[in-house]
């Protein structure tokens, strides 16, 4: 197939190749490490996909953030602005509020990538998120991964914080409604709260010259360095654990089933960050994110309805929105209202996030350790408490656009505020026992959806069901056993199903 | 499978049955029974060769895009076209690279072992005496150096540390406990324009700030004229308000009582002041109340007075805290 002219050149390239290697070999003895990982073995699910989409945000976001730090300006010295948006012509405002309207204006290119590094946080949110889900739903976080899932959420927080701090520098009024309000929320702390705030903006609200150096310092250096060093480990012990996978044929809890990560693998990751690009870039030219000359600059006597935060936000804002109006005072101290929803809820939210590993281990006395994933239907209690959880975010995250959609329904936002108040209870009970009740009708149904079909005669009966005949086992090489693997037997709890092997029955073109 | 309190996993398909997981269990080995240098087009050079044009094809757009990028930035750069022609770059390489991965590259499923992720139980023994070949040392013949002297001497360093913490911002003192406001400052609104008693009209509201301190976000307050409608005061503030002819005219402070939002909307039918972030509602009537929404405390109400040439003053500063709770607020 290949011509002789194909052949010296393929050689001539090997030789070349083995000279570098042998040259990286010599100094670091690197070609053993370098072997196995190209022959790494990564298993193909499109669940699998999304954390990579995260990372690969990651990656835009450090791109472009690094473009727009060399136009950014952390200063709120006070100046009057003159440039070619003119419906602020001749406003004062903070010099930094200035230079986001300057990036946006006079940089060329400047708008792109302002609109394409907000847009990549609010993705890279929302795949961190599914990614988690994805983790929870099907009991990655199992042992020997729960160090991963700690760093995870660890990711999770930071990169929150990293968002939220990147949305505040702007200096705008929308923003700075929002740093108002967290403002209060460290105020409230007890005992150290107006000292702790006062620390931060090094005064009083709005802070002094110093806060905005102080928040770009954080944004730009410290997150994105403590994002960067959590997702190397985060990486390493994924490396070092190899990947989990969904149960199926000829895979155990033993071996590993999947691609070689050079060369198929790693092309089709880069496919996916430009894939990923495509999206981040495109919605960044095409579509508005955060008009800030909208909203104008930040005054502290001013602020407007529909103020909304980033959508990761939202769920805290919503809280502080539906908690009733209680305060706690006694002997001569108390304790303000946004405590409680802005510190002591999100708190025990992630106490219990962090804890789930050693939590789900009690509630299915399963200490094993686990390759194989399980199906959300085989842990329905697991499922339905991730499920409730899940309501009740959203219920939070509407609460926190009250006034919008309580204009686009034509209800009174007390009415709806009410209505998500009782929702934030009944939402997540109902959610849960639904969740419970569909586990178990698919459990009953055993149609697993990521396995290819089962081969089978289907037959009628009288009474007009069907049910399946002699499900074949594979008899033409292809992969199509009918049984469940390692132990997923639909009964809820993954005992010690080890063992359970079949064999791969696939050549090189049996699939 | 026999429990062991650390079960190695390194059994499976091609585990230690066969050799494979004992020999090497790391890096992956990839049995020599299976073959993964297969890919769909291999034995089809036509339908290969094809593939390399689309895939040239795609890459081409990519080349005509970043083309589109600099004559758009060239004269003078437009988001819209900018978004397109970054879409179509980005979106035609990843087709062109996955197309490639999927028909023209190997990358077949292969089974492997997971091979070991845990180490030796013989190196499991190994490190706990290395580790106890330092600690001893260090803690069984020297303990008084860590427990009596390191641990304190620690502490105190540490705490030293903290110090320079403080000087990050200033002490709150009673930063919290007053505003701007002082007696005979007049009310002048974000312009400068200071108030007279008659410039309000009855349901005017205006935002103001005290003479001299245009701005400072925490004095902010609302003046209202409320005209003959009765405010129901607090206990002793009953003379806060100032009663001038047919004007009513009230002052509360603008920063919300529950989260420090400036309480910006004003529903004239209801007499009710509304913050946009939380939608806490007070009532101006009975003395700005909250009725709604999070806020547990009424706005603290500006004493107010007229001076003779008719200029609105405060009386004095707001007599408690405004804006959110915090430790000490009641404490004085």
């Amino acid at each position: 197939m290949s011509t002789v002219a194909e052949r010296s050149a393929a050689r001539k390239r090997a030789q070349l190749e083995q000279k570098a290697l042998d040259w990286a070999d010599d100094r670091l003895g690197s070609s053993k490490w370098l072997r196995s990982a190209m022959d790494k073995i990564f298993p193909d699910h499109w669940s699998f996909m999304v954390g990579e989409i995260a990372m690969y945000c990651f990656v835009i976001l450090l791109a472009t953030g690094i473009y727009l730090a060399l136009f950014y300006n952390a200063s709120s010295t006070v100046v009057v602005y003159h440039g070619p948006y003119k419906p602020l012509d001749g406003q004062s405002m903070t010099e930094a509020f200035a230079s986001v309207i300057n990036i946006s204006f006079s940089v060329r290119a400047g708008l792109v990538m302002r609109q394409a590094h907000h847009w990549a946080a609010v993705i890279f949110m929302a795949a961190i998120t599914f990614h988690m889900g994805r983790i929870f739903f099907t009991g990655a976080f199992r042992r020997p991964r729960e160090i991963n899932w700690i760093i995870g959420i660890t990711l999770l927080l930071v990169a929150m914080l990293e968002g939220f701090s990147g949305y505040s520098l702007p200096d705008d009024l929308l923003s700075g409604s929002g740093l108002r309000v967290v403002f209060s929320i460290v105020q409230s702390i007890p005992f150290v709260g107006p000292w702790l705030a006062f620390n931060l903006w090094g005064g009083a609200f709005p802070g002094s010259g110093v806060f905005f150096e102080r928040l770009f310092l954080i944004h730009e250096f410290l997150f994105p360095a403590l994002l960067a060093g959590l997702l190397g480990g985060h990486l390493a012990i994924l490396w070092h654990q190899k990947h989990t996978d969904f149960a199926g044929p000829g895979k155990t809890e033993h071996n590993i089933v999947g691609s070689r990560l050079w060369p198929q693998y790693a092309i089709k990751s880069q496919a996916l960050l430009m894939f990923v690009a495509a999206v981040i870039f495109g919605l960044g030219g095409l579509v508005q994110i955060n008009p800030i000359w909208v909203f104008g600059p930040f005054e502290a006597a001013r602020s407007s309805a529909g103020t909304q935060p980033d959508w990761y936000v939202g769920w805290l804002d919503g809280a502080l929105r539906l908690w009733p109006h209680w305060e706690f005072r006694s002997f001569g101290h108390e304790i303000a209202n946004p405590f409680f929803p802005g510190i002591l809820l999100p708190g025990l939210v992630f106490t219990v996030i962090y804890a789930w590993p050693w939590i789900d281990k009690r509630l299915y006395a399963d200490y094993e350790e686990h390759n194989l994933l399980d199906r959300p239907r085989d842990k329905p209690l697991r499922t339905a408490l991730g499920v409730a959880a899940l309501v009740f975010f959203i219920d939070l995250t509407l609460a926190s656009a009250t006034d919008v959609i309580g204009n686009g329904l034509q209800i009174s936002f007390e009415r709806l505020i009410e209505i998500l108040q009782y929702g934030s209870f009944i939402g997540p009970i109902v959610g849960g026992l639904v969740a419970y009740r569909a586990c178990i009708l698919l459990q009953g149904g055993n149609v697993h959806p990521i396995q290819r079909p089962v081969g089978g005669t289907i037959v009628r009966d009288e009474r007009g069901a069907y049910h399946t005949l002699g499900a074949s086992h594979g008899e033409n090489g292809h992969e199509g056993e009918g049984h469940d693997v390692d132990g997923h037997t639909g009964n809820g709890h993954t005992g010690n199903g080890h063992g359970d092997e079949t064999t791969l029955e696939r050549g090189p073109a049996g699939g | 499978m026999a429990e062991t309190k650390f079960p190695r996993v390194f059994t499976g398909a091609h585990g230690p049955e066969d050799g494979a997981g004992e020999t090497t269990p790391w890096p992956d080995d990839v049995p020599p029974d299976q073959d993964d240098t297969w890919y769909p087009l291999r034995d089809d050079p036509w339908r290969a060769r094809r593939m390399e044009y689309v895939i040239a094809a795609f890459w081409a757009i990519t080349a005509l895009c970043g083309l589109g990028l600099i004559v758009v930035y060239c004269t003078g750069g437009e988001a819209q076209y900018e978004g397109w022609l970054l879409l179509g770059a980005f979106a035609t390489l990843g087709t062109g690279l996955l197309l490639w991965a999927r028909y023209l590259l190997p990358g077949h499923d292969i089974a492997a072992s997971r091979g070991h992720h845990v180490s030796d139980p013989e190196e499991r023994a190994a490190i706990v005496e290395s580790l106890s070949r330092g600690t001893d040392s260090l803690m069984s013949r020297r303990g008084f150096l860590v427990k009596k002297v390191l641990v304190p001497v620690g502490g105190i360093f540490g705490v030293a540390a903290i110090f320079p913490l403080a000087s990050l911002g200033n002490r709150p003192g009673r930063a919290l406990y007053h505003t701007k406001w002082y007696s005979g400052a007049r009310l002048v609104t974000e312009d400068g324009q200071a108030l007279h008693v008659d410039d309000i009209m009855v349901d005017g509201i205006l935002t103001v700030f005290p003479e001299g301190y245009i701005n400072d976000s925490a004095s902010a307050a609302v003046v209202l004229n409320v005209g003959g409608a009765l405010v129901q005061a607090r206990h002793g503030q009953a003379d806060f308000e100032v009663v001038s002819g047919a004007n009513g005219i009230v002052a509360f402070s603008k920063i919300c009582t529950h989260a420090g939002c400036a309480v910006s909307l004003f529903n004239v039918f209801s007499m009710q002041l509304i913050c946009p972030c939380h939608q806490s509602t007070f009532n101006i009537l009975q003395d700005c109340e909250p009725v709604f929404g999070p806020a547990s405390r009424p706005l603290p109400q500006l004493p107010l007075l007229v001076r003779p040439d008719g200029y609105l003053i405060a009386a004095t500063d707001f007599v408690e805290p405004v804006g959110p709770g915090f430790w000490n607020r009641s404490g004085d």
